[in-house]
């Protein structure tokens, strides 16, 4: 199942620049997984011992995915997927 | 450097007033690539803490679409520090994740003065600039 993912400025390193990519899953999950194979490095800075990192926010759709499963978050044939910088500090 | 007209300014200043003790926070979008912060957008402080602050996450994905469609990017990020002078504390270093952004810090610890900084955080490296202040 194909879904867009939007990549903020600070991620784009891994794509070449590019500000939305395709990917595949049935999952967030699957789908961080495929970014990986085609964008070495993401993975990385989405997902830390399992869970995903608490600098970033993802959303399918509209949907805070801490709210809809985390990675196991599910993921339909035309989402949107976008991936922000957690804005946050001391 | 960051060049900010004094009405924006003023509006960060009197935010992190009105939000004391408490950490206020928010954006200035301007146009891409312009470098020039122009709309003021106040953001919820989802911590309502004196000593961290964090977006509201749906608020903040709501703001970035907004300014997507307009062709707008996050010129300045700005966040105060109620109890500490203007400068990013590590907690800021680590989660800075947007390298084009400026930083900019407003101390509220003195009831009188308020001190604004700005800075770039790149890769964990912080770069204090100037701020030159425009009248609007």
């Amino acid at each position: 199942m194909a879904v867009t993912v939007s990549i903020p400025t600070i991620l784009r390193t891994h794509t070449g620049g590019e500000k939305s990519v395709s990917a595949n899953g049935a999952t967030l999950a699957e789908v961080i997984d495929d970014l990986e194979n085609n964008h070495g490095g993401l993975k990385a800075r989405l997902v830390k011992e399992g869970a995903l990192h608490r600098f970033v926010n993802v959303y399918v759709n509209d949907e805070d995915v801490r709210f809809a499963g985390g990675l196991e978050a599910a993921v339909k044939d035309g989402d949107n997927v976008t991936i922000l910088p957690a804005v946050a500090g001391g | 450097m960051l060049v900010i007209r004094r009405d924006l300014v003023d509006a960060m200043v009197a935010h992190a007033r009105r939000d004391h003790p408490d950490e206020a926070c928010g954006v200035i979008a301007g146009p891409y690539g312009s470098d020039r912060p122009e709309r003021f957008i106040e953001m919820e402080n989802a911590e309502r803490s004196p000593t961290f602050y964090r977006f509201d996450a749906a608020e903040q994905l709501k703001v970035w679409r907004e300014m997507d469609a307009n062709d707008e990017v996050p010129v300045v990020i700005y966040h105060s520090h109620t109890a500490t002078e203007a400068y990013p504390s590590r907690t800021d270093i680590s989660f800075a994740g947007e390298p084009d952004a400026h930083y900019v810090l407003v101390s509220t610890r003195d009831p009188i003065e308020h001190e604004l900084r700005s800075y770039r955080i790149v890769d964990g490296v912080v770069t204090e600039e100037p701020v030159k202040i425009i009248e609007s």
